[in-house]
């Protein structure tokens, strides 16, 4: 291995973990081969990374017909097509898309999700599913090279940051279901580096990791990386003298840029922040780079538009608008106009570290109430569907979101109203625990529940959501 | 028969305060008292001389409130008074769930107020064993 050699991206997965030290490398893409010249080591995948806008727009355009094509082998999209007087083959910019109707979350779960496959089910080789385990569950079936194309965004990310082949990557995501874990492990691999597939929780032992093999990155939820630092203080440790860390992958979670700041000066490391979507297959749509501003969207995989979520026209450039993508390189379930709910802008200008793909910004909020607890994408809706099942109709609760020491927790008050309660002891303790063991089961996610008085609660109007957020780092700075 | 007052409560400074005003205000006499705390919150049992009328002005003041059959048992204040409540008790099985006690008379006579799952078996069993269980009415007039 040639560690001096120009760092290149391997030719297929088979290669992974290996380098090619050439002036030139076949680069396959569906049925296309490309010729690539060499190439700096900044990049991972130059000759993506460094196309200008002209050529990315272009590349844009001839992947979005590609895509619109296949769409027309799934049966859901060909009743979409039909419903909206679609013509795919009359597309000839990359506006024309907006000729198409916006889908949701709402779109993916009405439809049995393997009427949107373009591919035989057997081709498909993986499933992930959003939180919401009981029928609310969005599910996206991935072929094998939808999981290479994805660690390959996901090693492009990485590697934008500076995690190198040299690098011993800690994943501290929970491995499963959720995107996370499993959608950096493979970039990580792909990228070369050697991998701790560590998952989330067991603190103390996430430090022994990190200690044995001499961790360098690692892939954490924001409010988790707070949490070890309380950890590491236990245990009389200090980050900044007793870790190798230099890179922090911080992501799943929405945050400030005051939290990042102290993650950074708490583990003397580079935080870099992350947005990613399950539906888009997860971690590694967009990365920061080492400017730190903003977040660049790789769009040669994905077509952002920037929507007034009200009147669904663009907003103007450089405005705050909700998230919409096109998912561009994704063969066994490409998504069309997929509304995110997220509110973000573009920055207007060119980044200083060449990328000409642009950059969103931290997510300012959602259009819809859904709330993120540690990395779980949680919807009010689960919540009082489950709540309302245990205490019946008309018993006040209340969802409070709130920084517990540095931690995101979600309390669930309750009161204890005589049609709850029969005067026994042990029937509160019951109640305790079904109200936990039955949100956990839902919204994969353990609450902490708190029974209080008739009246210790707002009153809750209607359907009116009860979800409070005190969270620190979802207020400003 | 006898009832007891059982009262939710978060485990708060003047929450027993606010429980207790109530029942100033409403004249009734608190004859025992004891707080089964479980964490945040907790559950205050009163032996009350009117028990209904404890219920109700507790419910009605927005209390979490339940009415709860237990036995209040005469027993001797004395040295073995207790052993012997008990013995009777354990020797046919019963569980004591929960008791707690209280002097009416000095070195004469106290009440044991236990909670069973089963009241009539276990008050059977206690007068089986010639013990005098109590009333509301006849805890009222103690």
């Amino acid at each position: 291995m040639h560690k001096s050699a120009p760092y290149l991206r391997p030719k297929t997965s088979h290669c992974v973990g290996t380098r090619i030290r050439a002036t030139t490398f076949l680069y396959l893409q569906g049925h296309r081969i490309y010729i690539i010249n060499v190439m700096s080591k900044d990049y991972w995948n130059p000759e993506i990374e460094l196309l200008n806008r002209e050529e990315i727009e272009a590349l844009q355009l001839r992947r979005l017909k590609e895509v619109l094509e296949r769409c027309t082998r799934s049966p859901f999209y060909r009743e979409w097509f039909t419903g909206a007087g679609f013509d795919p083959t009359k597309v000839g910019s990359l506006q024309d898309i907006r000729r198409l109707p916006l889908m949701d979350k709402d779109t993916l779960r009405g439809e049995d999700p393997a009427r949107f496959l373009t591919v035989p089910s057997d081709d498909i080789v993986r499933m992930h599913s959003s939180s919401g385990t009981t029928g609310q569950a969005t599910v996206i079936f991935h072929t094998a090279a939808d999981i290479q194309a994805w660690a390959e965004l996901g090693a492009r990310c990485m590697y934008m940051t500076g995690v190198r082949r040299s690098d011993v990557f800690q994943n501290m995501m929970g491995y499963g279901l959720f995107t996370g874990g499993l959608g950096f492990h493979y970039a990580a691999e792909t990228l070369g580096a050697m991998v701790i597939p560590a998952g989330s929780g067991s603190s103390k032992r996430q430090v022994q990791l990190m200690r044995d093999f001499g961790t360098t990155v690692i892939h954490i939820i924001p409010s988790y990386a707070l949490y070890m630092l309380e950890v590491f203080e236990e245990l009389g440790l200090d980050p900044r003298e007793d870790t190798q860390l230099r890179i922090l992958l911080i992501g799943a979670e929405p945050h400030t840029e005051g939290l990042r700041s102290r993650v950074e000066e708490a583990y003397g490391a580079d935080a870099y922040n992350s947005y990613g979507l399950s539906e888009m297959s997860g971690p590694g749509v967009s990365f920061e780079c080492p400017a730190k501003e903003g977040m660049h969207l790789w769009e040669d995989s994905f077509l952002l538009e920037v929507l007034d979520p009200d009147s669904q026209e663009p907003v103007k450039e450089g405005e705050e608008g909700e998230l919409v993508f096109t998912s561009l390189h994704r063969e066994g379930m490409p998504l069309l106009r997929y509304r995110t709910r997220d509110l973000s802008f573009v920055y207007p200008d060119t980044c200083s570290c060449g990328r000409a793909h642009r950059r969103i910004s931290r997510i300012k909020g959602r259009t819809d109430d859904m709330f993120i607890v540690k990395g779980v994408n949680i919807f009010p809706m689960q919540v009082e569907r489950i709540l309302l099942g245990i205490l019946g109709v008309g018993s006040n609760y209340r969802i409070v979101l709130d920084t517990i020491g540095v931690m995101d927790e979600m309390r669930v008050m309750v009161e204890v109203s005589g049609e709850l309660w029969h005067g026994e002891v042990r029937e509160l303790k019951q109640l305790r625990d079904r109200i936990v063991t039955e949100l956990r089961q839902e919204i994969l996610l353990t609450p902490i529940v708190e029974l209080v008085e008739p009246g210790a609660l707002p009153q809750g109007e209607g359907k009116a959501v009860r979800v409070e957020d005190k969270r620190e780092h979802m207020r400003g700075g | 028969m006898a009832h007891q007052i059982n009262v939710f409560a978060q485990n708060q400074p003047g929450r027993l305060e606010s429980l207790t005003e109530v029942l100033k205000e409403e004249g009734v006499n608190i004859r025992a008292i004891t707080i089964a705390g479980v964490d945040e919150y907790g559950v205050i049992k009163l032996l009350v001389d009117d028990p209904r009328k404890a219920h109700e002005v507790l419910q009605r003041e927005g209390f979490s409130s339940f009415m709860k059959e237990v036995i209040a048992v005469i027993m001797d204040d004395r040295p073995g008074g207790l052993h012997h409540i008990c013995r009777a008790l354990g020797n046919k099985g019963v569980n004591i769930e929960d008791a707690y006690g209280f002097v009416v008379q000095d070195r004469r006579t106290a009440v044991l107020v236990v909670e069973v799952e089963k009241i009539p078996e276990a008050e059977e069993v206690l007068l089986g064993a010639g013990f005098e269980v109590m009333s509301d009415q006849e805890l009222y007039s103690l």
